[in-house]
């Protein structure tokens, strides 16, 4: 197994646990775009899942261009080290197409004040924006924005909703 | 499609569910007092709830006073002359209060005449008349509720305000917000805005006229100011970033509020005469939660210069922010007291968040609420409750807790959560 596939697994597994752990409607938002992937077709060659310049990938459960959500750690805005390939790609995919417009939308979780959430929802999104910038991605590409504690994907108060919430969603406005 | 998007976004103003409050926790030393039922000489048909209902309600809740029940009164005196203190002695009320409700001369509106008395001494304590507009029969009981809380406390009522709030119900794409302002016991309530997309923030202008609050109904945070009665508004910022936490001046003539143009949060002072703003804070840190202090010459504000959120406080034109509370892993969301001298936050400490008041001169946190999730504290214009949101279970309700802690109330909403709460000041 490569490193790349190993990650993919891991993170699978993980999300898996910790929405066993959580009631049924508490389960993390995949990925929007996750539609299961037709059967190869013998002709048509299969997209290379790191080839993150090739928008095929977008639904390619073996690319990290499928993965669109960053975790975080509580009042923490460090894009944690498993994290960092997935917003690499997503750089690579938008330096590939600079007509490419990505949202960085900002997540807290329940706890602390909402203001101060806002603030802390920013400053996830302004550390994965910081991050692609840095690997490929222009600045008029990016646009953050914080929602707080406001857009929660799981509304039990416990540590497995909580780690959902904590999260910057990449949203393309444009491809 | 978008006509009806935008008509979900503009203002509006319908009948809400009302808010139910029940008492959690009371006052042993609560004072016992009659509000004998009022004689109802006006020109149009009695209400059906009845001032004298009213008035025991707004002074069983605040906690201070233990009013007797109408089926308990041997007697029910109409005059002076008729009450027969010895009877009212025996049945352990320390004090009474009779009325009448009758149209004024001028034909309009109503008018509350009452006396109060002390049992014990047979002294009449108070004996007045209120008079209030057609359709404003219950504003005119919360005044006399106001007025018997001052004679027998030393501090004015604060029933005859109200709060501001916002009810979430339905989740991701069926999510409907209000922002609703009604009646300090719960009644009237009356959606002033609604949205599909998060309201949050509300702050009441100086005169009670006007709220301002966050909405997300264009994609980020963009603050509005909006007339309560007449649904007008007007839209104040909605700059790239964060557009919250907007605060109005005690004079009304600034508006403190969180911006992030300049790539974090900081704090800017607008002037609502010109629509200037000038930057107050400057840090990389957060810097948000703006109130001002009651004579206008500090602005505290919530921060986390020094790794954790405190509450700091930097003159209102500007200057050195230092910091305030001293204690504690998270304080946020600061509100002061009406005479400057306790801030209220919400405190965390690991899961636990509570609703806790800072002593500014003896340097001094006292714990007010059991937890967990307590937030948003906003002290009522006469400093004696702090009404905060907490959750029970999975909904969020609103509580108000008496500012020495021992009486607390809950407020709650048939339906969804309900979030955010701000008390008006006094209307006049």
């Amino acid at each position: 197994m490569n490193t790349v596939l190993r990650l993919f697994v891991a993170l699978v597994i993980g999300l898996t646990l910790a929405a066993c752990k959580t009631a049924p409607e508490a389960q993390p938002e995949q990925p929007p775009a996750a539609k299961p992937t037709p059967p190869p077709v013998e002709t048509a060659a299969a997209p290379d899942p790191r080839d993150y310049s090739d928008a095929r990938n977008f639904d390619n459960p073996e690319s990290l261009l499928s993965k669109r959500v960053i975790y975080f750690d509580f009042d923490k805005s460090t894009v944690r080290p498993e994290f960092r390939g997935i917003v690499s790609a997503h750089a690579a995919y938008m330096a590939a197409h600079t007509s490419a417009r990505v949202t960085l939308e900002g997540h807290a979780d329940e706890r602390g004040t909402r203001e101060y959430n806002l603030g802390l929802g920013e400053r996830r999104g302004n550390a994965v924006s910081g991050l692609a910038s840095a690997q490929g991605g222009r600045s008029n590409q990016l646009t953050v924005v914080s929602y707080g504690e406001e857009r929660p994907t799981c509304r039990v108060s416990d540590e497995d909703c909580w780690a959902m919430n904590r999260r910057v969603e990449i949203v393309y406005t444009a491809r | 499609m978008f006509g009806l998007t935008a008509l979900a976004l503009l203002p509006l103003r319908g009948a809400q569910a009302q808010l139910e409050i029940e008492i959690i926790s009371g006052n042993p030393s609560a004072l016992p007092i009659a509000i004998v039922p009022f004689e109802w000489r006006d020109a149009t048909p009695p209400p059906i709830t009845s001032v004298d209902q009213i008035i025991s309600g707004d002074l069983y809740r605040s906690g201070l006073f233990d009013p007797m029940d109408v089926e308990d009164m041997a007697e029910k005196p109409l005059e002076e002359e008729q009450i027969r203190f010895g009877t009212w002695r025996l049945l352990k009320v320390d004090y009474i209060v009779i009325g009448k409700v009758r149209t004024p001369a001028s034909g309009e509106g109503h008018e509350l005449v009452y006396q109060l008395f002390d049992v014990h001494t047979q002294e009449q304590l108070l004996s007045r008349i209120t008079t209030v507009g057609p359709g404003d029969l219950r504003f005119g009981a919360h005044r006399v509720a106001d007025a018997i809380y001052e004679a027998l406390t030393g501090v004015p009522g604060a029933f005859s305000t109200r709060i501001a709030y916002v009810t979430a119900t339905g989740l991701g794409n069926g999510s409907r917000y209000e922002l609703v302002v009604a009646d300090a016991d719960g009644y009237a309530p009356q959606s002033i805005v609604g949205s599909p997309e998060p309201l949050l923030s509300p702050a009441w202008s100086p005169d009670g006229r006007k709220l301002a609050y966050v909405s997300f109904e264009k994609g980020n945070s963009a603050i509005y100011m909006q007339d309560v009665s007449t649904g007008s508004r007007e839209l104040i910022s909605s700059g790239t970033g964060i557009n919250g936490a907007p605060s109005f001046s005690p004079d009304g003539s600034k508006m403190a509020l969180t911006l992030s143009r300049t790539g974090n949060p900081e704090i800017f002072v607008r002037d609502m005469a010109t629509g200037r703003s000038e930057q107050i804070t400057q840090h990389w840190s957060i810097d948000t939660e703006p109130v001002w202090s009651p004579d206008g010459r500090y602005i505290y504000f919530t921060s986390d210069r020094g790794g954790r959120p405190q509450i700091y406080r930097v003159p209102a034109g500007g200057g050195n922010p230092e910091r305030v509370t001293l204690e504690g892993d998270y304080n946020a969301r600061a509100s002061l007291s009406p005479d400057g001298r306790k801030i209220a936050v919400a405190q965390g400490k690991g899961n636990e968040y509570r609703i806790a008041v800072w002593d500014i001169e003896t340097e001094r946190f006292t714990i007010l609420t059991p937890g967990k999730l307590d937030e948003s504290p906003s002290f009522a214009p006469n400093g004696s409750m702090i009404l905060y949101a907490t959750r029970e279970g999975d909904r969020g309700v609103l509580s108000a807790v008496s500012a020495d802690g021992n009486v607390r109330q809950r407020l709650v909403l048939s339906e969804g959560d309900v979030r955010e709460p701000a008390w008006s000041p006094v209307i006049r």
